[in-house]
């Protein structure tokens, strides 16, 4: 990590609860990531990890703690500016591809760009290049029907990168796919990610898919503990005192 | 978001889905349609009406009108017109002549052609033929209209009935369409008083006023010079008459039409929301690209502006071929008989079909609202997620909203009309039928929650989904709900004004035979000496004699009716369908009274209220009584004394009684003939009732009849019982395009019905599958479905079924007696609403099945994977 490079998101204190007699779902996790980092965040079921995800693209509120992007506080925004901050800033790739099924697949990749109002030429022509990119260079034409699923999610993943944006969110993106699409896929958007996102985070149950992250974070409700390295098959133990 | 961006989505959207964007399109330009169509056609024949009423307005500035039948002396016409402020007075003699050899009637004008010149000079503007052979003493000018009507030209004869006679006219030329559009005949005068037995008597004089002088100072001045019952008229009320007469009739029918644009709107309203659901981690995915809240708001909302944009143009050019079809082929009648037109042509009417774009694109939108106001409110993380489709629709549940409707609902069904037409009975049936959709998913959750279980798995299985998904099957069963509880409650009213015009026509028709010289007609008469003839007539055991006059009370309204009849000794108004009589009235049951009829021709119009049993000026006055039309048009009220003009005097009666009748919605009074007879000095008969002696029979009676008269076979001779069929013919016609419109409002419901299932089915397609998966044959999962569509559309159907007998009642107590004047008595078609609700459950149920296995013929592997 470059210590000079700009911080892009800044979490502190994250609280979270969906009911007020249940313990939160997030309880103070804080996290800092710079332009050009790429974080996996990994952890078990239920710790909170699609919840945070949630709260870093403004998509839900956190209860309390503090949400910077590139300077902005997340908190301070009305819906309608953070959905904004979202269109203009961010990416997202899901476990589900979430592609729109009566949308041809070029048509699905110039949403992000059409809701920037880009102008017809470009937005064809930077949807070409992202479909080439994330190799389905020449078939915009097909609808999602006919698609793989590993082939929906590099949609998903060009439609999450076309309009460059500066954090690239994805959660758990091979969730639905073989180990060998899991790692085509893995492989894309570690390379989408740093070429045109400022940042990105991965959420992910696998290891190996968050092995592909420059580090790695487990979530514990609590906090975001960096996974501690092993060299055997043992599982690797958090480092005490790396979260920030 | 673009408007292109827009575009591309809604249109990729209606791509993907077109059967289902194709069934709502459909179901907007129907309800259009319909709406449209009645409407043009209105419209059409009004705009006839209002020309030809113009036409014989002319450019007079008062109109001075006696009775039509009886008249007044022509003495008054130089005195009218040596009145200063008058500059042209016009004497006329207005008729309805009977016609020879055909049924209906001929409106003939006899005129003084040089005064009618000067104040109708439209009507003469572009008459062929010799104006001056006008003169000759058989000589008509007929419209084109009348000519086509009695098939003749110029130079052929025709015969008219008087009495029970006949006269016969030659046709000398005609008056073009623009002249006259409607049915019409000019005679000299002098002619038409010789030819119709009127000498000395006319019925209506016009007068155009010398510049400067006032109608309303010339009005006044005229009060103190006119008799009893000749009054003088502004020309536009004459013309606003003639529109008020089929108001009610008119709005009522524009209503019904506006119910399928209704339902139409919850079909929109049901298809939007199924639509929206079925998309919710599509539209989701827009919001976390990064769509506003608002944007997608206004991007749903736009697609249903859209759709019933589209839906309302074709419509509103469907509506306009279908009324330019029924004006060509049923002469613009819908069903009231009064608005039949001969030659209305469908002149284009942009505003208007403007305004029909306008509401069927407002009904969608409305439609539209909720759905896309609850979409974007979703929050976009747990949209996501698959399985929210219920908790996205629990907030359509209205419980207070509703309640609160009803309320409403309850509380405009007490006000009055305005201005005769039940504005606030229909804000009631609006106000009562939204609440009853917005408490539809509260009550159908309590059904399911209390429906046993069956212990058979497939049943089961179908409850606990519905459990599950009460907002799915409330939003599917919506329109339905609709159109099947206005169904359920027009069927309530027009079985209770049936079932109670069948009791009526009972007790109205007692007796064996019916004659009528010439309906609607007011020269078709019995002499005194042919009814003491036809009395006489062995074959009879009884005959009853009616003199039928019209008689104005208020020259705004239409008017009313008088009869005057003869009552059976001890008998008297039993023969009336009587609904209150005066319970203290002596004179009730005698109805013999000949020796009263005060002249009170000093007196004010109308006399205060006065208890017969404690005021004995009252009491001795004869009795009248009084339809309930005359109580809702004019107030009156029994026990009241009341004036009525008779031969220029001013004549008090008592009411004793009020009398239901179905056959003139205007008003009718029915006062003793023996009575009428010596207050007018009219001892004509327009119509009689025989009662057959012993062992005779009907047939040769009518034989009988025929030939005691001259021109006994133009006599329309009718035994009762086809007095009663004809008349429930005539109803059931007149409520044929009622029907016809309901059973359009009930297929939209079933389309609302057949899309929500089959969208149901569709989005189900992932459970279908895991079912197969899990070993659930497919008759298995087919009978589940059917399950699921005989509970849901039985729910529906009882809700509907509930829900109309509330909203029957505002009909039959509310809307019917302000827009016609007449009670019904509430009665319930149980064999014809059981039959609709078994067809509407079963139709459910095999659309149910079908979506399932439309849904289910896809490959099952390929369904569990795409569930996405």
């Amino acid at each position: 990590m470059d210590p000079t490079a700009r911080v892009v998101l800044r979490i502190e204190n994250l609280v979270k609860r969906y009911r007020p007699e249940r313990p939160p779902v997030l309880d103070g996790p804080s996290l800092t990531l710079h332009e050009g980092e790429y974080v996996a965040i990994m952890g078990e079921s239920g710790v909170g990890k699609s919840t945070l995800l949630n709260l870093l693209a403004g998509l839900d509120r956190a209860d309390a703690g503090r949400i910077e992007f590139d300077g902005v506080e997340l908190g301070s925004l009305d819906d309608d500016a953070a959905t904004l901050l979202r269109r203009r800033q961010m990416g997202f790739v899901f476990q589900a591809f979430h592609v729109l099924s009566y949308l041809t697949v070029a048509q699905n990749v110039a949403l992000p760009l059409q809701l920037l109002d880009v102008a017809a030429d470009q937005r064809e022509t930077r949807v070409a290049a992202m479909l080439a990119a994330v190799g389905l260079g020449g078939q915009g034409d097909r609808h999602p029907r006919e698609l793989s699923g590993g082939e929906l999610q590099r949609v998903a993943i060009a439609r999450a990168l076309v309009h460059r944006p500066r954090l690239l969110l994805a959660d758990e993106p091979t969730g639905n796919l073989d180990p060998r699409t899991a790692a085509v896929v893995l492989d894309l958007l570690r390379t989408q990610a740093r070429n045109q996102a400022g940042a990105g985070i991965l959420i992910t149950h696998s290891l190996a898919a968050a092995e592909t992250a420059d580090r790695i974070l487990v979530l514990d409700g609590h906090r975001l503990e960096p996974l501690a390295p092993v060299r055997d098959n043992s599982p690797r133990a958090p480092m005490p005192g790396a979260a920030r | 978001m673009t408007f292109r961006c827009w575009a591309q989505l809604t249109l990729a959207q209606w791509r993907d889905q077109p059967w289902r964007t194709l069934t709502t399109l459909l179901a907007i330009a129907v309800g259009v349609a319909l709406a449209a169509a009645v409407w043009f056609v209105n419209t059409g024949a009004l705009a006839e009406f209002g020309q030809a009423t113009r036409r014989l307005v002319g450019e007079s500035d008062l109109i001075v009108r006696g009775p039509a039948r009886t008249g007044f002396d022509e003495s008054l016409y130089p005195q009218l017109a040596r009145l200063p402020g008058v500059e042209t007075a016009s004497p006329v003699l207005e008729l309805e002549v009977a016609l020879a050899e055909r049924p209906g009637t001929l409106r003939l004008l006899g005129i003084d052609p040089f005064r009618a010149g000067q104040i109708q000079p439209t009507l003469f503007a572009e008459l062929s033929g010799e104006f001056l052979d006008l003169f000759a003493p058989d000589a008509v000018f007929l419209s084109v209209a009348a000519a086509h009507k009695l098939g003749v030209q110029p130079g052929d004869r025709f015969d008219i009935r008087v009495g029970t006679g006949r006269r016969s006219l030659q046709v000398l030329g005609l008056l073009s369409d623009d002249a006259y559009p409607r049915s019409l005949g000019l005679m000299d005068i002098a002619s038409a008083q010789w030819t119709l037995d009127r000498l000395g008597t006319l019925n209506r004089i016009d007068l155009r006023l010398s510049p400067g002088s006032s109608p309303a100072a010339i009005r006044a001045r005229l009060a103190g010079l006119l008799p009893a019952g000749v009054q003088a008229i502004e020309p536009a009320i004459e013309r606003d008459r003639a529109v008020s007469v089929t108001r009610a009739y008119r709005v009522n029918l524009n209503m019904l039409a506006l119910v399928s644009l209704l339902t139409s709107a919850f079909l929109v309203f049901s298809t939007q929301s199924l639509s929206v659901l079925r998309r919710r981690t599509g539209l989701a995915l827009l919001r976390a690209l990064g769509l506003t809240r608002g944007e997608l708001q206004r991007a749903l909302f736009a697609e249903g502006i859209a759709l019933g944009a589209l839906g309302s143009v074709l419509g509103v050019l469907a509506g306009h071929l279908a009324a330019a079809w029924l004006l060509h082929r049923l002469d613009g009648d819908l069903g009231s008989g009064q608005l039949s037109v001969s030659a209305a042509a469908l002149a284009p009417q942009p505003l208007a079909a403007l305004a029909f774009v306008l509401l069927g694109t407002l009904a969608a939108s409305a439609g539209a609202w909720a759905p896309a106001r609850e979409a974007a409110h979703r929050a976009p993380a747990q949209a996501l997620k698959a399985g929210d489709a219920e908790p996205a629709l629990a907030r359509l549940r209205g419980g207070r909203p509703g309640l609160a409707l009803l309320a409403l609902g309850a509380l405009l069904a007490c006000l009055p009309a305005i201005g005769g037409i039940p504005v606030f009975g229909y804000l009631a049936v609006a106000a009562l039928l939204l609440g009853g959709v917005l408490l539809a998913p509260r009550v159908t959750a309590t059904l399911l929650a209390h429906a046993p279980r069956s212990g058979h798995l497939v049943l089961d299985a179908g409850l606990a989904q519905l459990r599950g998904g009460v907002g799915l099957v409330t939003v599917g069963l919506a329109a339905v709900i609709v159109s099947f509880s206005l169904m359920v409650a027009m069927a309530i009213m027009v079985f209770s004004f049936r079932e109670s015009f069948v009791h009526w026509l009972g007790e109205v028709l007692p007796a064996d035979l019916q004659l009528r010289v010439a309906q609607g007609s007011d020269t078709g008469h019995l002499e005194p000496a042919q009814q003491q003839t036809l009395a006489a007539l062995p074959d009879f055991s009884q005959v009853e004699f009616r003199r039928i006059v019209p008689l104005w009370l208020d020259p705004a309204r239409p008017a009313i009716t008088v009869i005057a009849r003869d009552f059976v000794p001890g008998r008297g108004p039993a023969v009336l369908p009587l609904l209150y009589p005066v319970p203290t009235d002596p004179s009730l049951a005698t109805g013999s009274s000949a020796d009263a009829g005060t002249d009170t021709s000093t007196a004010t119009a109308v006399t205060a209220a006065a208890d017969p049993a404690t005021d004995p000026s009252t009491a001795a006055l004869p009795p009248l009584w009084i339809s309930e039309a005359i109580v809702d048009l004019y107030g009156w009220q029994p026990g009241e004394a009341h004036e009525l003009p008779f031969a220029g005097q001013r004549r008090r009666f008592r009411v004793a009684g009020v009398f239901r009748d179905y056959g003139r919605s205007n008003g009718a009074l029915v006062i003793e003939r023996a009575v009428y007879r010596r207050l007018s000095g009219d001892a004509r008969a327009s119509e009689a009732s025989f009662w057959l002696a012993p062992n005779r029979s009907v047939t040769a009676a009518i034989e009988t009849l025929r030939q005691a008269l001259p021109g006994g076979r133009d006599l329309e001779l009718l035994e009762s019982t086809q007095v009663r069929e004809l008349s429930l013919r005539a109803f059931d016609r007149a409520f044929l395009i009622t029907y016809a419109l309901e059973a359009v409002a009930v297929a939209i419901g079933l389309l609302g019905v057949a899309l929500a299932a089959s969208a149901a089915a569709v989005a189900r397609r992932g459970e279908f599958a895991l079912l197969r998966h899990v070993g659930m044959l497919r008759r298995q999962v087919l009978a589940m479905l059917a399950g699921e569509g005989l509970l849901t559309s039985l729910i529906g159907v009882i809700y509907g079924l509930l829900l109309g007998g509330v909203l029957s009642l505002v009909l039959v107590y509310v809307i019917n007696r302000q827009s016609f004047n007449w009670s019904v008595e509430f009665a319930i078609p149980a064999g014809q609403l059981a039959a609709i609700s078994a067809t509407l459950v079963l139709a459910a149920a095999l659309t149910a099945i079908l979506s399932g296995r439309a849904a289910m013929s896809g490959e099952t592997v390929r369904a569990v994977r795409e569930d996405w």
